[in-house]
């Protein structure tokens, strides 16, 4: 058993529905901290739905409606004094196209900081300070140092993934959330977004949904198995890998639902 | 097939040449034989166009008319327009959102001349309650009625620029804790600037070849406008009402035509400025 302090995510009994189809069937889930969980399984399972349940913004759809529990970090996120803007500001989000803003680099990574603070509140030179140590982490400062003021839409895909991940940084968030990140990039791209995953996971807890099996074996601590709106199994990576105990486990893995 | 709808394209294009190089022949003479100068056209608020001894071709007032009543529209349309087009797009639930379109174009479809009724009825008779001016048509008047018939072009315009937005920008923003407001402040109206731009050309466009509604509320006395509850009259009002009387070929009916050459240049510029604009949305 996890001690509670060291759970980032809980869910007891969540359901979720579109319209009437339900998506989601009591899942109950516990993601530990300061580690990678992977989520898998095959197209339309839910995983992107159960990822947009941790910040809510699958919520955006009038057509949702959810029962049952999510705790992040020991917090019911859907009690009546939760503030959204709150809730989201330590569980960020990466996408599954990029989708940086189509502001400047710069207003792209000071973003969060500038809804989130009052006007006055920052000075010139603690946003230049977060902008530098935000693109130093990810690896853009040395690229785009000079560019700051560049459309953020013109950047390359994997420069745009990387700053979707570095606007997270500066609201120091507890969670981050990643939908298929690198779906949209080519090989080099997918192994320059693992790297950084790695180089992050000490400090965030970090839940990734991947269609791909050899990335999540590479990539993550843990792994969770899901199956039509249905957590199957949910395990350390390598044992998941290396022996499932759920025969659907099983056969997902040696590829039989594609 | 193919070979009909060229035909069309081409015969409207043909229209179009024709009816410019139409207006631009009658108007011609008057200013190539110098019998009007057209710096004092376009400079001079004086118009005698019918006096014996002191006979006058200066558009200025109108000139300044036009643009004032426009201008004044504008203030009032463009916060309200743009404001309805976010509020349509980004805040309203869908049911109520389907009726206000509906209104929004059952406003868009009533004839400028039932406009021109309202004002001079219903809101002459407001205006002189509310500020005790001695005549309720006047620019405020031309100028509340022109926003209420720009209001429905600017909001629908307006509305498309902000639904071409991306939903993405908006989910980006949203995940990152803004509010929606600030979603609406920092990236939706950045985004669509040049749409809503466009949107706000269009209905100056409107407001500036405006005819029936402004000779019928503006009060149409020419003169230099000093406040907005003057009198005034606009350059299209005063073709309407003056080209009927003006003998054919006289340099008054002449100096008319010019004027429609200068609302056609006002008008062809704002709208090739907000096609620019538009089109450079389209390319970025
Ligand atoms: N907005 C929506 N409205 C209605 N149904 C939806 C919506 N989003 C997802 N669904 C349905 O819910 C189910 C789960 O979708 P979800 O996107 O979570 O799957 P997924 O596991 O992320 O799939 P993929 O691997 O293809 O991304 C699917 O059957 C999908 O068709
Ligand atoms: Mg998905």
């Amino acid at each position: 058993m996890i001690p509670p302090d060291d759970l980032a995510i809980e869910t007891r009994g969540l359901n979720l529905w579109y319209g009437s189809f339900q998506a989601l069937r009591n899942v109950n889930l516990r993601i530990r901290r300061g580690i990678i969980t992977a989520l898998i399984g095959p197209s339309g399972c839910g995983k992107t739905t159960l990822l947009r349940c941790f910040n809510r913004i699958n919520e955006r759809d009038p057509n949702v409606r959810t029962t049952g529990e999510v705790r992040i970090l020991g917090h019911e996120i859907h009690g009546p004094h939760v503030a959204l803007e709150e809730l989201r500001r330590h569980v960020g989000m990466v996408f599954q196209r990029p989708n940086p803003l189509p502001l400047s680099v710069y207003e792209n990574v000071v973003f969060g900081l500038r809804v989130h603070c009052s006007a006055g509140a920052l000075t010139r030179d603690e946003l230049d300070a977060a902008v530098e140590s935000a693109l130093t982490e990810v690896g853009l400062w040395r690229d785009l140092r000079d560019r700051l003021d560049r459309r953020a839409t013109d950047l390359q895909l994997e420069q745009q993934q990387k700053l979707c991940i570095a606007r997270l940084l500066p609201l120091k968030p507890e969670l981050i959330l990643m939908d298929e990140p690198c779906s949209a990039l080519d090989v080099e791209g997918t192994h320059a977004i693992e790297e950084l995953m790695f180089s992050l996971r000490e400090r965030y807890t970090i839940v990734i949904v991947t269609h791909n099996m050899a990335q999540a074996r590479r990539a993550s601590d843990e792994c969770v198995f899901m199956l039509l709106g249905e957590l199957v199994e949910h395990r350390r990576t390598a044992d998941l890998f290396l022996a499932p105990s759920d025969p659907r486990t099983a056969e997902y893995i040696e590829g039989r639902y594609g | 097939m193919g070979l009909l709808i060229r035909l069309c394209g081409i015969s409207a294009i043909l229209f179009v040449m024709g009816i410019l190089l139409f207006i631009v022949r009658e108007a011609a003479p008057v200013v190539v034989s110098g019998r009007v100068s057209l710096v004092q056209f376009l400079t001079r608020p004086e118009w005698f166009p019918t006096s014996e001894v002191h006979r006058r071709y200066g558009a200025l007032a109108m000139i300044a008319g036009t643009f004032s009543v426009t201008g004044l529209a504008m203030l009032m349309a463009v916060p309200f327009g743009l404001g309805a087009a976010l509020y349509l797009s980004e805040f309203c639930p869908p049911r109520p959102k389907e009726v206000l379109k509906i209104v929004m174009e059952l406003l868009a479809a009533i004839p400028s001349v039932v406009w021109g009724f309202i004002g001079l009825t219903v809101l002459s008779r407001i205006i002189v309650t509310l500020t005790g001016a001695p005549v309720g048509v006047n620019m405020l008047n031309g100028a509340l009625v022109l926003a209420l018939m720009s209001v429905p072009i600017i909001v629908s315009i307006a509305e498309d620029a902000l639904k071409a937005v991306p939903d993405s920008y908006r989910e980006a923003a949203l995940a990152l804790g803004a509010t929606r407001w600030q979603v609406t402040w920092r990236v939706l109206l950045p985004a669509a600037r040049h749409g809503l731009l466009a949107a706000v050309l269009l209905g100056v466009g409107r407001g500036v070849g405006e005819t029936m509604a402004v000779l019928m509320t503006t009060g149409h006395a020419v003169q230099m406008p000093r406040s907005v509850l003057d009198s005034v009259r606009t350059l299209t009002a005063n073709i309407a009402a003056e080209l009927g009387e003006a003998p054919a070929g006289s340099d008054h009916y002449r100096v008319l035509f010019l004027t429609g050459v200068l609302l056609m240049v006002i008008t062809l510029a704002i709208n090739v400025t907000a096609d620019l604009i538009v089109r450079g949305v389209k390319r970025s």
